[in-house]
């Protein structure tokens, strides 16, 4: 009996195999598996001929039928996952695009050139753990001239430079202003920078808008000397256009700082060796500074003998004119897309 | 400032440098070369010949054929110059050499090559130059000829470098003189500077003893009323000028610099003018009334005929130089036309005199007449520096012969001005430069500029044409410069260290940035003052707050007047820009101070607020603009209720489409569709939006914190309502009614749909929303739900909406 039962077994996963080999997709297989392990299929008819069979010989039978279901089972679940790979795979091949056809954007807007090169330089001194701070624009002349050692009749103070409010109200004319409200402050040690905007009485050309950019810096403290100003300046100098550039500080006179300087460092376009950029000369001016005037401590309140500083001022204009060779300074406000997009 | 470097050698003989090793190293120790001029840049190969014979051209009229002598040999140039004779002495281009231009003045950048060639058929090896051709003029070399070649009038060797028989072998060097540096608006002051760069010796002019027996006060008298606009007034007279040519060295060294010679007289005046930085003026002695000088104010309303034939109205600030009856010259800038110099001249005044700096500077403004001695004067210059210079005249005069100088000076000079003193501080210097240079080294820098220390007292004596050296930091600085800024070392600050940092302010404006900048706003930069017609183009009521405008007093012009109160102009303007320039679309930011006086005419300093305005056009409409402010309000951590009052009372905006903003009951800002009108009035043809966030508004509002709330742990529950409404019941009033009656259940209520159209009753909108429920504890019943539904029902019930089944 149980032979005879092996046997017909046997024939069924034979069957069974032959079956679901020649499926050649899922619901042909679903069939297989319906016609051999549904609820009418000729496993399960098998099962239910067991009442048939010798008591003794259940147990062996009913094992051999699991096994053979088992085995159809697997057989099953391998040519599913290997049809599922191959229409996987046959779906894939025509769902090929074309990876070059434009990307579909959303229009992303522009930082503003003088922004980004304001950013940079903010970047690299707070970095350096210096404050940024703020001052008014529209200034007191006592703050934007006498403070800073600009006397009253000091042709800094002529009309042709200075837009006037009135007698005592100005537009600033640079950020210096506020090195002397924060030294007024006296909360030592300073490390600040202040950007901002200031205005000179300049016809809108190429080179010259009557409103403008600076960004001022002061450092008061301590045994503060010109060789710090100098090893602080070129780092900075070093962060902003590379790690190859060299400064050069010439003397120069500004009546807030004494002694005085102005930094050039080496044309970053031709490395220094001259070029059409910096006119043949190697080197291009960014900016005045130098160790703050004792009389400039002693207007803020500030003991010259006891604390030693030096002050800094960057036309930011100058910055992106020259990082981003724009070549008309109008276009910074004429706020031309054409221009915009291009940062 | 310009001077040759010839002139500067005269001073420094020792100084044997390169024009570009001078220009560097006069740069780096603080007296900037803008850049020099090579004189002979663009002249090659030319030399003196002699014109040795004549002859006529065979075939052409108008040339001739010089045999003319060049030194190692004869050459035969063909010219067309008028005015060759033989024996002259010319300049000769050797063929293969170059000039700078032609003789029309015209110059070639490079120089143009003369080679040898025919002319009609005769043999010509070489050029006879014009002046013109040599790169100058008849200005600078008043003995050329009009047309034709240039002829050497003095004994020059044939076949040496006609460039240099010209002091055409020179550079001329231009100079930024920083404005402390009074003295180095001076030949001299610059020589002295170059003798302490190169350390080698200085050899200012030896200015000796001048004049006869005669005692001058003899002659002249002069009274000084106003010594406070003139410290010093310093006056001497040459007797029987003989006016002629000035010699050819000064003249070419006046020529150098640009400055035309003219006659002995007045080349010797401009000549001391540029060697000593001081200004000088020369009177006919004959034209003063009662040989008396007074120096005193105008008196208001007066006028005076300046030697430019010029009437000039004067007022009593201005100073003026009067003999004994008339004005005869504006003190510092002018001389007058009636004590003018003429050709018949026999006696001559000369005046040296130091003027105060501030008032000449204003009075020739006030004039209207800046000259180049009133430029000299307005710096403040040393009266100690007045008689020197006029010493230097008197002698020149003298040596050529000029004149007979009469002896002594009428000297009004009441305060003497003194060197002074600045105590010498080595150990602050190298703490002030971070240097350690030895005292002596100090003193060996300093002494180059003729600061000399008194050992005795531990000072430093200040020559009184150094008035920029005060304190301890001046002298440094004259250390440094000469020590070398380059060979100072670079170190970074000591001292403890600070935190770096940037205020919420500005991290807030960094979030605008970056938020408008993903919204796919470009930002732009507008200026801060405008005209006050804007208020008209932005059709503002004339009692409108924002025409309460700053004022400037000097502005470039009505177009840059007034500092704005309102950031729309300077936005709209850019966009119509674009617009104008056919940019499809555009969308701008800008960040920018608006300026709010407290009250006017200004007495202190106005509110300076920071706005945020955005502008487009054509990339979007009302809701995209609404969209994009709240993406950034949010993004800034303001997650409450934002209101929108459509009565925002924007006069430059669609009155059907505005909001005034509100947050927390506070009106943070507006936004809408720019009024048609105000659109014509700056020329933008399409619908433009435009929304404006005042940052110190949100500033209170706005948080960088986070708080997790966790995310929800029971399923939502979502109900569609669509309802017809009366058009007049605006959208947030119907979602303002579900939040509330919703209460806490309620998660989210999302507007899906607005019709209105045919198959809704006239007068109506069909709206529906989607409504999501949940709680926080529990999942919610259906007798939840029924219950908050009915209430949100019943609300809306009571607005006259009905439900659509």
């Amino acid at each position: 009996m149980s032979d005879n039962m092996k046997e017909k077994l046997e024939q069924i996963l034979e069957e069974a195999t032959q079956k679901i080999q020649e499926s050649d997709a899922l619901e042909r297989l679903n069939d297989v598996r319906v016609n051999f392990l549904g609820k009418k299929g000729v496993l399960t008819g098998v099962l239910k001929s067991m009442k048939d069979v010798a008591k003794e010989d259940r147990p062996m039978v009913g094992q051999m039928v699991n096994e053979t279901r088992a085995k159809i089972e697997a057989h099953l679940e391998e040519t599913k996952a290997r049809l599922e790979a191959a229409l996987r795979e046959a779906r894939m091949a025509e769902e090929e695009i074309d990876v070059t056809l434009p990307a579909r954007r959303r229009e992303i807007g522009h930082r503003h050139p003088n922004t980004i090169a304001l950013e940079e330089v903010e970047r690299i001194f707070v970095g350096m753990g210096y404050e940024v701070v703020e001052g008014p624009e529209i200034e007191y002349d006592e703050y934007n001239f006498e403070k800073l050692n600009i006397p009253a009749n000091h042709p800094a103070k002529d009309e042709q430079d200075t837009f006037y409010i009135n007698k005592e109200i100005v537009l600033r004319t640079q950020t210096s202003p506020v090195q002397a409200r924060v030294m007024e402050q006296g909360k030592m040690p300073i490390r600040m920078i202040a950007p901002g905007r200031v205005f000179r009485s300049d016809e809108v050309d190429a080179t010259h808008s009557p409103s403008f950019h600076q960004i001022e810096g002061l450092v008061v403290d301590k045994n503060i000397t010109f060789a710090d100003l100098k090893g602080t300046l070129e780092e900075f100098a070093r962060e902003l256009f590379g790690e190859n550039t060299r400064t050069k500080f010439r003397p120069h006179h500004f009546p807030f700082t004494e002694p005085s300087a102005e930094m050039d460092v080496s044309c970053f376009k031709c490395g220094g060796r001259g070029c059409r950029f910096c006119k043949g000369e190697g080197w291009i001016e960014i900016l005045g500074c130098g160790m703050v005037h004792p009389h400039v401590f002693e207007m803020c309140g500030i003991d010259p003998e006891q604390y030693t500083g030096f002050a800094f001022g960057v036309g930011l204009e100058r910055i992106a004119l020259l990082k981003y060779e724009i070549d008309d300074m109008r276009l910074l406000y004429e706020n031309d897309y054409r221009f915009l997009k291009q940062f | 400032m310009n001077t040759s470097l010839s002139w500067i050698k005269k001073y420094v003989p020792d100084l044997d440098v390169t024009p570009r090793e001078y220009v560097d190293a006069m740069t780096l120790s603080g007296t900037k070369a803008e850049g020099y001029v090579k004189l002979d840049a663009d002249l090659d190969r030319i030399v003196v010949g002699q014109i040795q014979k004549i002859e006529k051209h065979p075939d052409a009229e108008k040339l001739v054929v010089c045999q003319v002598d060049v030194g190692e040999r004869v050459v035969q140039i063909v010219t067309g110059a008028p005015n060759v004779a033989e024996g002259q002495k010319v300049p000769v281009v050797l063929d293969g050499g170059r000039v700078a231009g032609n003789h029309d003045g015209k110059m070639t950048p490079g120089g143009v090559k003369i080679k040898k060639g025919k002319l009609r058929g005769v043999e010509s090896e070489g050029m006879m130059c014009s002046i013109e051709e040599l790169g100058s003029n008849r200005d600078m070399y008043p003995e050329s000829p009009e047309y034709g070649i240039y002829v050497f009038q003095e004994d020059v060797a044939v076949g040496e470098s006609a460039v240099k028989a010209l002091g055409l072998d020179d550079i001329v060097v231009e100079y930024e003189i920083t404005s402390n540096r009074v003295d180095c608006y001076s030949v001299i002051g610059i020589a002295r500077e170059a003798a302490a760069t190169f350390d080698k010796p200085f050899h200012p002019p030896v200015v000796a003893k001048t004049g006869n027996n005669e005692d001058v006060h003899d002659y002249i008298r002069v009274t000084v009323e106003d010594t406070e606009l003139c410290p010093r007034y310093c006056a001497r007279v040459v007797k029987n000028v003989k006016i002629g040519p000035s010699p050819k060295w000064m003249q070419r060294c006046l020529a150098s610099v640009g400055i035309r010679p003219i006659n002995n007289l007045v080349d010797i005046t401009n000549y001391v003018m540029e060697e000593y930085g001081q200004p000088m003026h020369a009177y006919d002695l004959a034209t003063i009334s009662d040989r008396h000088i007074i120096v005193k104010r105008a008196s208001d309303g007066d006028t005076f005929v300046t030697l430019d034939g010029q009437e000039r109205k004067l007022d009593h600030d201005v100073l003026m130089i009067n003999d004994g009856e008339k004005a005869v010259g504006l003190a510092g800038i002018m001389g007058g036309e009636n004590s003018m110099i003429t050709d018949d001249v026999r006696d001559v005044l000369f005046e040296a005199a130091c003027f105060d700096g501030t008032n000449i500077r204003l009075s020739a403004k006030r004039v209207g007449l800046r000259t180049e001695a009133s430029g000299k004067f307005e710096k403040g210059l040393d009266p100690n520096n007045a008689e020197e210079a006029i010493n230097r005249a008197c002698q020149l005069m003298e040596e050529l012969g000029a004149g007979e100088v009469v002896g002594g000076m009428v000297d009004v000079y009441p305060e003497v001005r003194k060197e002074t003193r600045v105590a010498f501080e080595p150990d602050k210097i190298n703490a002030l430069l971070g240097t350690e240079l030895s005292d002596e080294e100090m003193i060996g820098y300093l002494k180059r500029v003729e600061l000399v220390p008194d050992r005795d007292t531990g000072e430093i004596i200040v020559p009184t044409f150094r008035q920029d050296i005060q304190r301890t930091a001046d002298v440094a600085e004259e250390v440094a410069r000469f020590f070398g800024y380059d060979n100072i070392p670079a170190t970074l600050p000591s001292g403890a260290a600070t935190a770096g940092k940037i205020s919420f302010a500005e991290r807030i404006e960094r979030l605008a940035r970056d938020v408008m900048e993903y919204e796919g706003f470009s930002q732009g930069y507008c200026y801060s003052f405008e005209s006050p017609k804007v208020y008209d183009k932005l059709l503002l009521p004339g009692d409108a707050p924002e025409r309460e405008a700053i004022r400037i007093a000097n502005p470039l012009g009505e177009d840059f007047s007034i500092m704005r109160t309102l950031s729309l102009n300077g936005i709209l303007t850019s966009l119509a820009a674009n617009y104008n320039h056919r940019n499809k679309s555009a969308k701008l930011y800008e960040i920018g101070n608006i300026y709010l006086p407290k009250e006017l005419p200004l007495k202190e300093l106005p509110e300076e607020r920071k706005i945020l305005t955005l502008g487009m056009y054509d990339a979007g409409d009302f809701f995209d603009m609404k969209g994009s402010v709240e993406n950034f309000l949010r993004k800034a951590g303001m997650k409450g209720h934002l209101e929108y009052d459509g009565q925002a009372g924007k006069s430059f905006l669609h009155p059907g489409r505005q909001a005034k903003i509100s947050y927390g009951g506070t009106v943070i800002g507006f936004l809408g569709e720019i009024h048609p009108v105000v659109a014509d009035n700056y020329d933008l043809g399409a619908r433009t939006y435009v929304a404006v966030i005042d940052i110190p508004a949100i500033l209170e509002y706005c948080t960088f914190d986070r708080k997790y709330t966790g995310v929800a742990k029971f399923p939502a529950v979502m109900r569609d309502l669509s309802m017809v409404v009366p058009k007049k019941i605006r959208i947030g009033e119907i979602e303002r009614m579900i939040s509330q009656r919703g209460g806490k259940l309620l998660e989210e209520v999302r507007l899906f749909d607005v019709y209105e159209g045919s198959q809704i009753e006239a007068g109506c909108k069909s709206v529906a929303f989607s409504i999501t429920f949940r709680a926080a504890d529990r999942t919610l019943s259906e007798a939840d739900i029924t219950g908050v539904m009915k209430k949100i029902l019943n609300g809306l019930e009571s607005m006259g909406i009905v439900l659509r089944q």
